[in-house]
Parts: C-alpha cells; sequence; structure tokens
C-alpha cells in the first residue's frame, strides 16, 4: 500500500503574481531579519563592552578581531598528516583548503553518527514496544546506561577504534542512542488510543497497527526528537575530536586553548554555531516536507 | 426479528487484582433487537461507554458473556464499528483514504476502493471533499467522515461513544437527523452512549438508563414516538421529565460519593 503524495498543497488559492511571491517571502524575510538583528545585538554588546575596556581583547577579543583575521586563522586548520613517517613537513592543503576539509570531516562525522543513533535508536524502541521479550531483555539496560555522560564512553571509544572518524561517530552515536531509543518509546506511548482502537476495530492486524498507524503518528514527534539530537551531536563531536582522532574542529578548539588563542576558539565558535543552524534549517524544512499532514505551526519546535 | 447484540449478566472490573482495581459494569443484561436504536444513558462515568468497548470486543468482559448475532464476542470485528467522540480519523491519510482504511488492510484493489468511498461519502453529503485532509474539515464534518468510514464496512452493528458531544447544538441536532437517515439507510442496529437526555429523546427506540457506579441498568424506557419527532410534543415533554428525574437521583447518589470520598 502507498500512499498518494499530496499534489497540491495549500487549500485555498493564493493570489497569482508578484504580490503572491512577495506575500510568500514576507514571513522568511522577517525570520532572517530577526536573526541578524538578534546576532547583531550581541555582537554590539560585545564590541562595547572590549570599547569600555570591560572586555579583554587578550581574553575576550571582540568580533571584529577574531573575525578579522580569517587569513591568519585559517593557518591553524591544518589538516596534514606531518606525524606520518616520510610527509613532507610542507605538504597539505592550502588554510583555506584546511578549514575546509576540517569542517567537512567533522561535519560527516556528526551526519553518519546521528543517522545511524536515529535507525538503530527507532528500530529498538518500536521493538521494545512490539515484543514484550525485546522490553524485558533490553530496557532496564538502557534505562541503565542512558544518564552516563558521553565522556565516560571517550576512552572506551578510543580503545575500540583507536584514532580516526570510527571513534568520533561511535562517540555520537553512543550518546544519543539510549536517549532517542526512550523517545521513541514514549513517542509509542502517547499515541492516541483512538486510533489504535479504530484500527482494530477494522479489524488491522498488530503488524498494520504499527506499520500502518503508529509509524505515522509518531514521525512528527521523532523529528523533533531528531532536531533536538542534533545539537546533541554537535556537542559530542566536539568532545571526542578534542581528544585525539586527528583532526576536526574539536582538534582546532583543543589546539586554541593550549596554545592560549582566544581568537581561534570564538572563530570556531562561530562556524559550529553557523553549522548548526544551517543544519537544523534543513531539517526543518525536511520536517515540513515530509509532515504534510500537519496544520502551519503544529508539532514542530518552531 | 434477529438479536443483533446480548449481554448476559456482564460484568466489567478495571485494574482488577491491584489496589487501583474498581468496578465499572455489574450485572447487565440487555438485548439488541436487529436494527434497533439503544441509548445507554447514565452520569458521567457510570461505565456505559466501558459496555460500548465491551460489545466492539476492544476489552474484554470480567464476568459474564457478550454475544453478537449467535457468536460470542472475543476481538474486534469489522461488522461492529466503533466511532468515537473525539476525531479519530489518522490525519496523514486523505478523508477518502481514512473512509477506506478498514478495506486498504486486505487485498481491495485501489479503484474499487476509491468507489466505495464516493459512494458512502455521497452518502453523507461530503463527496466534494473527497481528497481534503481532516485537518481542512470542520468538527461536524469530520465525524460524518467518521460515519462514512464505519459505513465503509458495512457494519451490522454502530457503536456510537458520545459522537457528537463535541458539537455544538445546532450542529447536533443537524447530526441527529443525519444520524437517523443514515441509520435507516444502513439496517443497522445502533448502540449510542449519551448523557444528554435530549439526544436520547430524539433518537432512541430504547433508552437503557445507568446507574452511577458500578454502572448497572436501573431502566429502560421504551420511545414509542413516530419519526420524525417533535421535540416539543406533550409526550416528548413527559418522557424527558421522566429521564430527568431518574438520572438526577443518580447524579445526586454520585455527588454524595464523591463527597464521602473526599
Amino acid at each position: 500500500m502507498t500512499y498518494k503524495v499530496n499534489e497540491e498543497r495549500g487549500g485555498p488559492t493564493a493570489p497569482s503574481g508578484l504580490d503572491a511571491l512577495l506575500a510568500r517571502l514576507k514571513a522568511p524575510a522577517m525570520a532572517v531579519g530577526w536573526t541578524i538583528v538578534s546576532v547583531g545585538l550581541f555582537a554590539l554588546l560585545w564590541e562595547f563592552l572590549w570599547l569600555i575596556g570591560l572586555a579583554d581583547p587578550k581574553l575576550l577579543p571582540p568580533p571584529h578581531i577574531f573575525m578579522g583575521n580569517i587569513t591568519e586563522q585559517a593557518q591553524y586548520f591544518n589538516t596534514a598528516q606531518r606525524w606520518q613517517i616520510g610527509a613532507d613537513p610542507n605538504a597539505g592543503p592550502t588554510p583555506y583548503q584546511a578549514v575546509w576539509i576540517t569542517i567537512v570531516s567533522s561535519t560527516m562525522r556528526v551526519l553518519i553518527g546521528l543517522f545511524l543513533a536515529a535507525v538503530v535508536s527507532i528500530s529498538v524502541g518500536i521493538a521494545i514496544r512490539y515484543w514484550k521479550m525485546m522490553e524485558n531483555l533490553t530496557l532496564p539496560t538502557i534505562t541503565l546506561l542512558a544518564p552516563v555522560s558521553p565522556i565516560a564512553w571517550l576512552p572506551v571509544a578510543i580503545f575500540l577504534f583507536g584514532i580516526g572518524n570510527a571513534p568520533a561517530i561511535f562517540m555520537v552515536f553512543i550518546a544519543l542512542f539510549f536517549t532517542m531509543t526512550l523517545a521513541t518509546i514514549t513517542q509509542i506511548d502517547s499515541v492516541n488510543q483512538n486510533y489504535i482502537n479504530v484500527a482494530r476495530t477494522m479489524g488491522a492486524s498488530k503488524r498494520q497497527i504499527y506499520t500502518r498507524v503508529i509509524l505515522p503518528a509518531i514521525l512528527p514527534g521523532l523529528l523533533v526528537v531528531l532536531r533536538l539530537n542534533l545539537f546533541g551531536a554537535w556537542m559530542v563531536v566536539l568532545i571526542a575530536e578534542a581528544t585525539g582522532v586527528g583532526y576536526g574542529l574539536g582538534q582546532v578548539i583543543m589546539l586554541a586553548r593550549n596554545t592560549f588563542n582566544p581568537g581561534l576558539v570564538f572563530f570556531t565558535i562561530v562556524i559550529i554555531g553557523l553549522l548548526g543552524f544551517f543544519f537544523d534549517f534543513g531539517l526543518r524544512m525536511a520536517q515540513r516536507r515530509l509532515l504534510y499532514w500537519l496544520p502551519k505551526g503544529a508539532g514542530s519546535l518552531g | 426479528m434477529s438479536i443483533s447484540v446480548t449481554c448476559n449478566n456482564v460484568g466489567k472490573i478495571w485494574a482488577e487484582g491491584t489496589p487501583r482495581a474498581h468496578e465499572a459494569l455489574r450485572g447487565v443484561n440487555l438485548e439488541v433487537k436487529d436494527g434497533e436504536f439503544v441509548v445507554l444513558l447514565g452520569p458521567s462515568g457510570c461505565g456505559k461507554s466501558t459496555l460500548l468497548y465491551l460489545v466492539a470486543g476492544l476489552e474484554a468482559a470480567t464476568s459474564g458473556e457478550i454475544m453478537s448475532f449467535g457468536e460470542p464476542v472475543t476481538e474486534p470485528a469489522p461488522d461492529r464499528s466503533l466511532i468515537f467522540q473525539e476525531t479519530s480519523l489518522f490525519p496523514w491519510l486523505s478523508v477518502w483514504q481514512n473512509v477506506t482504511f478498514g478495506l486498504s488492510l486486505g487485498e481491495m484493489p485501489l479503484e474499487q476502493r476509491k468507489e466505495i468511498a464516493t459512494k458512502v461519502l455521497t452518502k453523507v453529503g461530503l463527496r466534494a471533499a473527497l481528497d481534503k485532509r481532516p485537518h481542512e474539515l470542520s468538527g461536524g464534518m469530520r465525524q460524518r467522515v467518521a460515519v462514512a468510514r464505519a459505513l465503509a464496512m458495512e457494519p451490522k452493528v454502530l457503536l456510537m461513544d458520545e459522537p457528537f458531544a463535541a458539537l455544538d447544538v445546532q450542529t447536533r441536532a443537524k447530526m441527529q437527523d443525519f444520524l437517523l437517515d443514515v441509520w435507516r439507510d444502513a439496517a443497522a442496529s445502533v448502540l449510542f452512549v449519551t448523557h444528554h437526555i435530549d439526544e436520547a429523546v430524539a433518537l432512541a427506540d430504547r433508552v437503557v438508563v445507568f446507574t452511577s457506579r458500578p454502572g448497572q441498568i436501573k431502566e429502560i424506557v421504551p420511545v414509542d414516538l413516530p419519526r420524525p419527532r417533535d421535540p416539543f410534543s406533550p409526550e416528548a415533554q413527559e418522557l424527558r421529565r421522566h429521564l430527568t428525574a431518574i438520572l438526577s437521583a443518580e447524579v445526586d447518589k454520585a455527588f454524595a460519593e464523591q463527597e464521602a470520598l473526599a
């Protein structure tokens, strides 16, 4: 059974032409405008504190300083594998290329970890509610391990996977898996009982109730969970990278700490902030596409 | 005339054997004839909805036996359709997909399902809403879709749990007329739960009045008024007075119990 995709969305027909376009662009334009105002105010406050001498530029350099010398900051994003025997110290990508490689590799770890955690935890969560025996065997352990800080898993990640991408991805996965599994179970439990009763009176099997009712019913909640955990994934990947998985944004921050370079810290924070912001935006768009049945503004965070 | 639903000494205790156990129904004996419109009337929380769930087969009775057309009820069946108070349409399906959800569980091909959806939606006057989403409809329209969804299963018994309680008074009156049309057309028997005396008088062949907890049948009041009914006729007034008197005694008793608990 496939669901027909809703093609004519949006209910009443909108006025055509330029007016319609302007009307449609108004809300996003407002959102962008307020984002700029909000960030601008924060930066302005910081600059002001610097101007009156409250913010020491050596410890809390204001935005115009740490964003002003991107070329210099980029020097620190060195992804050349210089420790390897026989590698030329000057080999490797240019600073700007290195910035991109760093960003892309951190992002890949976040996305792969998040994807694996989502797939496995949603499957496990559903299986726990589907088979009582699965619940008996796994739920106590999952609940027990859920509150453990991801930092505690760090040594385990290094024991198991050494250095490289694998331990960072493992860290993201393990930090999200337990809570996402519990969140999936909570979502299943809060499905409107009427939906299930309707399906039952119409003769749906247990399997059909899960695939045709529970799964679509929990999808909106799961996407919110996914969005919240995207931020969690970004936090964890930095911790993993900071402790030596080669290179990445976390490693740059650690380098900045060791070389006492607050400008580089803030520069990297800006990059991470922007990345998180754009990925959240992407997920929100995906949410709107996927959850075509929700009225605007329902079932989501903003 | 055959009997569509039989309740033999039915009782239900929720959470039996735990400290939270409470008795919802006790010793209910009821026979619903095929094609009959029976209204279950009682104060809130008297167990009348519980009886509906038992007849639907969604819950098992603690004691006694429920039969439908001579067969014991052990699980839900498509010929006993349940309609809820709150909207129970799936928001991710369009109106016609909702209506034929039960049929899509089997092997029925798409064209045939769409044909049936068109037929039953025409019956409830919502043909134009075929491709709409539930959230685009008003509360009354949604309940009509829910009725259409039940009709698509060609039920022999329609179980309705305060289906119009969330609607405003005018819409409710319209929906009652609509339901009577559908009922005559479908030739199914109806078990209709409400705490509204006016609704009971407007709809029922027989009104079954429940006591407050545990729910027991206090009195079965036949309504021998010709349809369409005039709600202001002396007979209807008299009937309402009678039902009000029985019910208010029960509500007083329920209040006294609650005060004793507090």
